[in-house]
């Protein structure tokens, strides 16, 4: 068996010091040991991108980077994007009012992406929002309403800006 | 779909990582983006028994320019970095044009370009970039050093011109000629999935616009980034007309590759592929090096 390693690691704010075995890897960190379940594990092997999370304001694969790894880092998961359990984020809002989500499995990969991807491209082209969601696999809502969603959640994280991503660690 | 367990290592400088790389040369496998090697991991295709972290070698991670006005760049540089830095989008535009192609979003925040110049990946697209770039390559191991001209390193499926003792350390890519122009061309079944067949072009044209020098390399049709050189040869000291650039294209596809059948596409498909793209990166190389008239 491998050693424990002690990690300490920012999730949605809140800092963590646990011990991990290095195979651990940070999607499973993050939903077995921290509880946070909200961060979903499709493929494990970096292909459809549903275990997405903000490493240090990033978008990266949960699913091929290890717990420990993240010791000494910012992690924002989709827990972390709402301010409380009243509350949605513009982006979700926007997934919410224009459905896209059918099964929502796929949902907090394509959050995660796009809150970094909005933060970067606050007036995004349709062409580079589908570029932007290229990297996450989406098999029962389709693609279209996603791309309206993003289009509707452009506009409403316009008009909130001040309300939008203060809580999250952007570079 | 978990990996099997490792000893995790995490070198304090580059000294440290090189002296355990030479005492555990056969059993080790360092870690940097990790975005190839740990998803082969979880699939335990590899299980090394030491893991050498060297993501804190922040004295790997740097893009600057040199004397001659080449690009130095650390093998631990991300791709966002390499994507978003403007040096590399004046110096070496081929590499800057390259980078949205490589991978999706999330791979590039981790992905870094020595990583994935060392996993040789025959569909990657690095490995065709720095040949075309004619690049060198900084090898170090605990008890030497050495550069390794970009077109020996890929000796192989997966496999470099790399000692087991050995890691790569920088790439330089020297400066372009005055005259010239690049281009990149892939196509594959989704944007930033694996490329079917892809391209790199490079095209430097003398004082009277004769071709100089040209490099297209070619990725996803064999067991590593594939120089084509007949077509390049048919092309050197010429006048590029239009017809000549058509020519060089199907040598490229008939004469120089021996492209794979397999699930994702067949060798008559991607033979078709390679002289269509390989014509449009000549054609788009060579407008870009008659504009620096």
């Amino acid at each position: 068996m491998s050693n424990l390693f002690p990690i300490t690691v920012t999730v949605n704010g809140v800092v963590y010091q646990k011990e991990v075995e290095p195979r651990l890897l940070l999607s499973d960190f993050l939903r077995h040991t921290l509880g946070l379940t909200g961060t979903h594990v499709g493929c494990e092997h970096g292909v459809c991108g549903v275990c997405t999370v903000l490493f240090d304001g990033r978008p990266v694969r949960s699913c091929i980077m290890f717990a420990v790894q993240a010791n000494g880092h910012k992690i924002t998961t989709v827990e972390g994007l709402s301010k409380d359990m009243e509350h949605l984020h513009p982006l979700q809002e926007a997934f919410s009012e224009k459905h896209a989500l059918q099964c929502g499995f796929c949902t907090p990969g394509f959050l995660m992406t796009l809150i970094a991807f909005l933060h970067e491209n606050p007036h995004p082209t349709e062409e580079q929002i589908r570029e932007a969601i290229s990297g996450n696999i989406c098999r029962c809502t389709g693609y279209q309403n996603i791309i309206e969603a993003v289009k509707l959640a452009a506009i409403k994280m316009n008009a909130s800006r001040e309300n939008v991503a203060n809580e999250l660690s952007f570079p | 779909m978990k990996p099997a367990p490792f000893e995790y290592v995490v070198p304090k400088n580059l000294n440290d990582c090189l002296n355990f790389l030479y005492q555990h040369p056969e059993n080790s496998k360092i870690l940097a983006g990790g975005q190839s090697l740990i998803p082969t991991m979880n699939f335990r295709m590899a299980q090394p028994e030491y893991l050498i972290d060297i993501n804190s070698l922040n004295e790997l991670s740097y893009i600057r320019t040199d004397k001659t006005g080449g690009l130095q760049i650390g093998a631990l540089s991300r791709h966002y970095q390499v994507e978003s830095d403007t040096i590399i989008a004046q110096k070496a535009p081929l590499l800057h044009e390259v980078m949205p192609w490589i991978g999706h979003v999330q791979i590039r925040s981790r992905g870094t370009i020595g990583g994935s110049i060392v996993h040789s990946d025959p569909a990657a697209e690095l490995p065709a970039v720095i040949v075309a770039l004619n690049a060198k390559l900084k090898a170090k191991s605990k008890k030497k050093e050495r550069w390794i001209p970009a077109e020996q390193f890929f000796t192989g499926l997966f496999a470099t011109a790399l000692e087991h003792n050995e890691m790569l350390v920088e790439i330089a890519i020297p400066p372009m000629p005055a005259h010239s122009g690049c281009s990149f061309q892939e196509y594959s079944r989704r944007k930033g999935d694996f490329a079917l067949v892809g391209v790199a072009c490079m095209i430097a044209l003398d004082k009277n616009k004769l071709c100089e020098q040209v490099r297209l390399v070619y990725l996803g049709v064999g067991e590593g980034p594939v120089m084509a050189s007949q077509s390049c040869q048919s092309l050197i000291g010429k006048q590029l007309t239009s017809d000549l650039l058509q020519q060089a294209a199907k040598i490229a596809s008939q004469n120089d590759l021996t492209p794979p059948n397999d699930l994702h596409a067949s060798c008559v498909y991607r033979r078709h592929l390679a002289e269509v793209l390989g014509h449009q990166a000549l054609v788009q190389a060579l407008e870009k090096a008659e504009k620096t008239f």
